[in-house]
């Protein structure tokens, strides 16, 4: 599970920044693998067992859309799985059932996974895009006297 | 056929998505909810169908594609006749034998916008559910033409406002009632259609999966909430859901085979219709006091319907 969190193919590029192609410039039919391999078995792999093509948005950013970041506090979690089944942009990184974080390079900031966080104090909270997680760890709200 | 547990959400999210992030949809966007718990639910070779709409123009920015799945795009009507013509050829080349793989698992789906499902696409999708294409049709319903800019379509309810039916000073939006796609899907001869929200993902999730395992052709209308058009935060796309589904607005069932109708979920605590329209800036104008006679008129067809539903459901005809 080494390199799950920041996967080394996961969001090289930056959305519209190169390969601009104009509408008239696409081959007619075009066909875009996703995989570099033969991906019939892709539904029984991980993202960190795929070889993602250069093709796939999974090697591709949309990071600067933010300016406000969902940071997680893991005390907190209760691993309900809320935040990782409503994520609109596959953001919110699970594994054997435990959150494991935030995908920085394609959460887009909506705050979704936040307002569905039912712990108290919340698990995910918005902080600008700048502040650090530590930072932002350290003045999380107090628990009031709930969960472990 | 390999299904993924849906029975808790804990055994759901050791699934293996299949859905990529960095689409362009915007932040907050229903679809990608549906669209991603959709291929999550399955562990099948998926060949999908997308026409021109949000989902569309999002998820496959040249030179990017976003789908871990064969995924065919086609012109704004056709996304069942596309699944179907793939359905047909994949069964005459399984039937002559020149599939290199013919044993695995494979399910046919579209997915149109409600602009493409309710009015252009209309005449094309019954004619695949007619020729009992197996497939299933998803159309993400955010009751717009959203990807143009939020002109009305036969899917937009009395009282909105948008770009084709502004509401102003002389008028409270749109005058015509959302069509019913259940209710027709069903007369269509359509084996299974169904009603579903992404807030209650269990019962999108059972849905999804009942469709993919019928043998024929499905339909799934998918409440999606549009962040953009309907005017609203949004981190609140899951909170305006719940008012949807809870206020029963946008009731969830089924219909199997035309006739046995089910009501899938039934909300503790049914909330006021008007709850769902104060928090959304499309129906903003309706609590204006000229405008109180839409609210009610509002809340009596939720009502009839509700009870309609009911009634079938009892009745099994
Ligand atoms: C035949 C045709 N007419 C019009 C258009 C322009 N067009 C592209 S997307 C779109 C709106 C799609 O609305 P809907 O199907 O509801 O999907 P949404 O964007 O709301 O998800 C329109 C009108 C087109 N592409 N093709
Ligand atoms: S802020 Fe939105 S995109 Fe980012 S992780 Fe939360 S739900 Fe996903
Ligand atoms: S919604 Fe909150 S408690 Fe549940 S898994 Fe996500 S962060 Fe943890
Ligand atoms: S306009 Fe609406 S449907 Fe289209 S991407 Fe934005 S939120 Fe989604
Ligand atoms: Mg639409």
């Amino acid at each position: 599970m080494s390199n799950v969190l920041s996967n080394e193919k996961r969001g090289m590029h930056e959305l519209g920044a190169e390969k601009k192609v104009g509408w008239d410039e696409v081959t007619h039919g075009v066909v875009l693998h996703s995989f570099e391999d033969d991906a019939t078995d892709v539904a029984m792999r991980k993202a960190e067992d795929r070889k993602y093509s250069e093709f796939s948005s999974y090697t591709a950013t949309v990071a600067s859309w933010r300016v406000i970041k969902p940071v997680y506090n893991r005390d907190i979690c209760i691993d309900c799985q809320n935040c990782w089944v409503w994520c609109p942009d596959s953001s919110i990184i699970s594994r054997d059932k435990q959150i494991l974080g935030i995908d920085y390079d394609h959460c887009k900031g909506c705050g979704v996974c936040v307002e569905v966080c039912p712990t108290n104090p919340k698990s995910l909270l918005m902080f600008g895009e700048a502040m650090s997680s530590e930072d932002a760890i350290a003045q999380w709200p107090v628990k009031e006297k709930k969960e472990k | 056929m390999a299904i993924t547990s849906v029975k808790n959400l804990k055994e759901f999210s050791t699934t293996n998505e299949r859905f990529e992030g960095a689409h362009l949809l915007c932040p907050g966007c229903a679809h990608s909810m549906i669209v991603r718990e959709l291929m999550n639910c399955s562990d099948d070779n998926l060949v999908i169908s997308t026409n021109t709409g949000c989902l569309e123009v999002s998820t496959a920015v040249y030179p990017y594609t976003s789908w871990d799945t064969s995924w065919i795009h086609i012109g704004f009507e056709n996304a069942a006749t596309a699944a179907a013509g793939a359905e047909a050829m994949y069964k005459a080349r399984k039937r002559k034998g020149t599939l290199k793989n013919p044993d695995a698992p494979v399910k046919f789906v579209a997915f149109g916008g409600d602009g493409s499902t309710y009015d252009i696409g209309f005449q094309w999708l019954s004619g695949a559910v007619e020729r009992g294409h197996n497939f299933t049709y998803i159309c993400l319903d955010n009751e717009n033409y959203a990807n143009t800019g939020g002109q009305r379509s036969s899917s937009t309810p009395i009282g909105a406002s948008t770009t084709t039916a502004p509401a102003g000073r002389v008028s409270y939006g749109e005058k015509r009632n959302k069509k019913d796609m259940m209710a027709i899907m069903a007369a269509n001869g359509a084996s299974y259609v169904a009603q579903v929200a992404p807030n209650k993902w269990k019962n999108m999730a059972q849905a999804f999966q009942k469709a993919l395992s019928i043998d024929g052709p499905c339909y799934i209308n998918a409440l999606s909430a549009c962040t953009t058009e309907w005017k609203f935060d949004p981190k609140d796309t899951i909170n305006i859901s719940d008012l949807a589904t809870d206020s029963l607005v946008f009731p969830l069932y089924e219909i199997i085979d035309g006739t046995e109708l089910n009501i899938t979920y039934r909300p503790k605590n049914v909330l006021p219709v008007k709850d769902y329209l104060a928090a959304q800036g499309r129906f903003k104008h309706l609590f204006k006091p000229e405008n109180a006679h839409i609210l009610e008129e509002w809340q009596k067809r939720v009502d009839e319907k509700w009870e309609y539903l009911q009634r079938r459901e009892e009745a099994r005809v």
